[in-house]
């Protein structure tokens, strides 16, 4: 292999035509940092008729295009080992990928298959005279580490890491077109078919963004008004106990020590006491926004931030403002 | 998958006389696959792949209704059903979610929280007076005091731990606890069918109480009193296990005199299963009540033998999702009705399991701020320190 | 078909983690150890395949941490074997270090089918079976929810993404797999039972591999974030409160 260069590579995710929002976070930092270290932003796009794509990266310097039917449904073997091909030709200085689903699988083999270090679960990233510091989480956000990489690394980014707003650049980048290597001639894992989720059950444990109610919303009649909300924050409802108990969300809705134990990105405990059977289902999520009439419910000792106040006022507002932001 | 329960079982069970009086009696009886009766009947006809397999198995919240009226003494609730649960987890059957939570909790960390053994000690930071731990203490003490796992880890018993604190200190009572050293007594794990988890809990805490000295046990948690009085191996030959209601109620003399605040409230007594079917204990909590200056006792209906179970015993605590799925009620719910009955203000408890169980069936019903619910520790230490709450 | 179950011990979280003096690692003085979720879920998707198919199953750990309770609570769920690698330092080496000594001592087995949790709490070089994967040069899936034998040969798997979609993906075998979790929960298996494993079945121990330095960032720091402490009350009435919280909830890049 060569020598690296001082180029940050961005790979990038994408499905159904379009490209995920934290590959514009990944964009904008690796922008900052290709500048910092004195290299190109290279965005890494792999896929099958994916050159309308190109377009939307015009933060990058040069999009690295490897356009290919074996590319076309995600496997890591496929797109691992079509990067350790752009390896050979060049080794960046970093390789940014979504700590996601698919970017954790690429990220991990590739490290494997080329002997590059690794750092996971990154959420910040500074450049130190030729020094690079990645800070990542650990233990469910109990730990951060610092890190300083080498010559070389690839990093798996948390989601909300950096602002995407500096990875949308309207221009049109230049393409390199890469050919597939032989490597992905090789028949090894095949994808035979997507499954959409029935619409019935959702698996809350997995959503990452919750909002939760409790004995507060007082009537089946009321959850209309989450609903939205959650809709709006492109989230799911859940609920405590009683409210199952009621039958007006399914079993699978449940969170605390009788139902589920989430660890979501925000969970918005709206009429939540906050009693410890239920505590013990949700007081690892990263930020607890509790909203609860009673300015000593116990709720409020393990929630981030807190509103006094009547859920049918606050809702309403909330959904106002966030609608506002939205358009924005 | 057992044709049969071991031997020793099956002759356990030869004198049932299949009356059908532990199934009436029962208070999830009309929700169960089968009840304790035909239980029995299959049992002893090798027919346990029925049995092991039903629902039944774990809807019972070993209230001992059953074993009390039984006549011909038998021991449904300590030995037919913890050796059902035995016999099915053994087969590879799987309990019901929150019990198998409970249970890798208790192994793991020896309380059903799975919170960590130091935290113990949370609690005492709030009783505004000293909780020796006897490892430091170094030396005998009058009382030794399990606290048990729900007073020390669960908030809404926390209270409760400390108003004992503060009331035994009051006593001039030469007490200690064991704090991180504790592990759960298992008297609810052992009801649960764990009999392996019951007996390396034995074998911990018989060492540990072996290694010190002290004139009697003292705890506020009936299920430990129940299985170290009477379960644990060598009972008899060690220094007495008591209840708070037994232990105070012998020091009323010097109780009454520091129980200055009144209490002017209808107060009614839940009595709860292992302090009352299994042990008798009726009065004691009710003289200790009568005490109080101002408190005027009134009887719920159904109390003392007939009192229904709050859900919470045994491993009922660990069974509320299956409960509610196969049988669409809560039995707290249930009895706080008699309770509000009875025309009370205070529904007075002596179990940690209570208090919570209790309080939610208020809000479920619709009837919060109609009465609260209180342990007797708690009533005790609000009338020690004068400082009621809670007006006729 | 033989399974391999790789188990890592991981920081049980239900104890205060302290920073060591060095600043660079979790203190051990009150350090427990405690299975990796993920690959309790691993062991109960390879015990499943073994109910089902009669697959072979040997769970292989690290010497540290305690892993004797947790490789003899995998024999009493009816693992067939289990191994402990041996020595290891104390708290176990970083996760690159271990992918190279897992890699090593499976290139001396012949498993068909290496599984095991996809991540752990306290990855930080690199993630376990994606690793492996590329050291042993196999295939390789990750955040799988199912693995069920083809009838053609091979596994077929059920790989997890956002918003509940799936993707079934075959693999062909000798392959490594990432389980996020088993199609039932880990199986409860009664503490009797692993007391009498305990007396009744031994674990063998493998000469762990003498390896050279492997690729791995160097720790700089390891700290605490800021703690949280009491809730941020947002205040000065409805309308106020819920655009701030509008707004910190835009800037934790929540709005999408």
């Amino acid at each position: 292999m060569s020598t690296p260069s001082q180029d940050v590579w961005v790979r990038v995710e994408h499905a159904a035509g379009t490209v995920a929002p934290q590959t514009y976070e990944l964009l904008g930092k690796g922008r900052d940092l290709a500048r910092e270290l004195g290299g190109r932003l290279v965005a890494v796009l792999l896929g099958h008729h994916v050159a309308a794509l190109t377009q939307t990266l015009g933060a990058a310097d040069v999009v690295l295009c490897v356009d290919d039917e074996r590319l076309g449904s995600f496997t890591p073997d496929a797109h691992a080992r079509t990067i350790q091909a752009l390896m050979e030709e060049a080794i960046p200085r970093l390789l940014l990928c979504g700590a996601t689903s698919a970017g954790t699988d690429l990220a991990a083999l590739l490290a494997g298959l080329v002997s590059v270090p690794m750092v996971v679960n990154v959420r910040g990233i500074q450049v130190d005279g030729t020094r690079v510091l990645a800070t990542s989480q650990l233990c469910g956000g109990k730990l951060l580490c610092e890190t300083e990489l080498g010559e070389s690394a690839i990093l798996t980014v948390l989601a909300g890491a950096f602002p995407a707003e500096a990875g949308i650049v309207r221009r049109v980048p230049p393409v390199e077109t890469m050919a597939p290597p032989k490597a992905i001639e090789q028949t090894r894992a095949q994808v035979l078919r997507l499954i959409e989720p029935s619409g019935e059950d959702v698996d809350i444990t997995r959503v990452p963004i919750l909002v939760a109610v409790g004995r507060g919303i007082q009537r089946k009649e009321n959850l209309p008004l989450v609903e939205d909300l959650a809709a709006l924050l492109g989230g799911a409802v859940c609920a405590s106990r009683p409210v199952i108990d009621q039958g007006w969300l399914p079993l699978s809705r449940q969170v605390g020590k009788s139902g589920m134990i989430v660890k979501p990105s925000l969970y918005l405990a709206l009429g939540i006491s906050g009693a410890p059977e239920h505590l013990e289902g949700m007081r690892n999520a990263e930020m607890i926004v509790a909203v609860n009439t009673d300015a000593g419910a116990p709720i409020f000792n393990v929630a981030h931030y807190g509103i006094v106040g009547d859920m049918f006022e606050v809702i309403p507002a909330l959904v106002a403002h966030l609608t506002r932001r939205k358009a924005a | 998958m057992l044709s049969a329960l071991p031997r020793p079982w099956q002759r356990e069970f030869n004198p049932c006389i299949q009356c059908g009086i532990c199934g009436g009696s029962c208070p999830l009886g009309h929700a169960m696959d089968s009840t304790p009766r035909r239980i029995i009947h299959l049992a002893r006809e090798g027919l346990l792949d029925e049995v092991l397999r039903s629902t039944t198995l774990w809807l019972c919240v070993s209230c001992y209704t059953c074993s009390a009226r039984c006549p011909s003494g038998l021991k449904i609730t300590d030995l037919l059903f913890p050796a059902l649960r035995d016999a099915a987890m053994t087969a590879g059957l799987q309990p019901p979610a929150e019990v198998k939570k409970a249970l890798d909790s208790t192994y793991r960390y020896g309380n059903p929280f799975g919170e960590g053994p130091r935290k113990r000690l949370e609690w005492t930071k709030g009783a505004g007076v000293p909780v020796p731990v006897i490892s430091q203490l170094r030396r005998p003490v009058e009382v030794l005091w399990i606290v048990e796992c729900y007073p020390a880890y669960h908030p809404r018993n926390q209270r409760q731990a400390q108003a004992m604190a503060r009331l035994l200190t009051a006593l001039g009572v030469d007490f200690a606890i064991l704090g991180p050293e504790e592990r759960c007594v298992g008297d609810c794990e052992r009801l649960a069918g764990e009999q392996g988890l019951f007996d390396s809990l034995v074998e911990y805490t018989t060492s540990l109480l072996n290694r010190y000295e002290y004139g009697e046990i003292v705890t506020g948690d009936p299920h430990a009193m129940n299985s170290l009085r009477r379960i644990y191996p060598g009972a008899g030959r060690r220094p007495p296990v008591r209840h708070y209601v037994e232990f105070l109620a012998d020091r009323l003399d010097a109780l009454r005199p520091v129980l200055r605040g009144r209490i002017p409230a209808r107060v009614t007594y839940h009595d709860n299963c292992t302090l009352g079917r299994a042990w008798g204990i009726y009065d004691q909590p009710r003289a200790l009540l009568r005490a109080i200056p101002g408190l005027t006792l009134v009887e719920m209906p159904f109390a003392r033998e007939s009192a229904l179970c709050c859900g919470g015993g045994g491993a009922g605590m660990w069974l509320d999702t299956m409960i509610w799925q196969t049988a669409h009620e809560r039995l707290s719910d249930r009895r706080i009705a008699h309770a509000l009955a009875a025309g009370a203000d205070i529904l007075a408890v002596s179990c940690p399991f209570e208090t919570s169980r209790f309080e939610d069936a208020l809000k479920s019903t619709g009837n919060e701020g109609r009465l609260v619910v209180r342990d007797i520790l708690e009533l005790l230490d609000e009338s020690l320190t004068a400082r009621s709450e809670v007006q006729a | 078909m033989k399974i391999a179950v790789l188990l890592t011990m991981v920081p049980d979280l239900v104890e205060e983690l302290e920073i060591d003096a060095s600043g660079t690692a979790l203190d051990a003085q009150w350090l427990r150890y405690v299975i990796s979720e993920s690959d309790d879920h691993a062991l109960e998707q390879a015990l499943l395949l073994k109910d089902r198919h009669g697959a072979s199953v040997t769970a292989l750990a690290l010497d540290y941490g305690d892993v004797e309770q947790t490789l003899f609570t995998a024999l009493a769920k009816g693992a067939d074997a289990a191994v402990k690698i041996t020595p290891m330092p104390e708290g176990g080496p970083r996760r690159r270090e271990a992918a190279a000594v897992f890699a090593e001592i499976l290139r001396r087995q012949s498993a068909d089918l290496v599984l095991t949790g996809v991540q752990a709490i306290n990855d930080l070089d690199g993630h376990l079976p994606g690793l492996l994967g590329g050291l042993l040069d196999l295939p390789y899936v990750g955040v799988t929810r199912s693995v069920e034998v083809a009838a053609a040969g091979g596994v077929i798997v059920q790989k997890e993404y956002p918003g509940g979609v799936v993707a079934e993906i075959s693999v062909p075998l000798p392959a490594v797999i990432g389980v996020i979790s088993a199609p039932q929960p880990p199986r409860y298996v009664p503490v009797a039972r692993i007391r009498e494993v305990m007396k009744t079945r031994s674990i063998s121990a493998e000469a762990a591999p003498e390896l050279g330095a492997q690729p791995a960032p160097a720790i700089r720091r390891m700290f605490k974030p800021e703690p949280a402490g009491q809730a941020t009350m947002l205040s000065g009435g409805t309308e106020q409160a819920a655009q701030e919280l509008a707004a910190i909830l835009d800037s934790r890049g929540l709005l999408r």
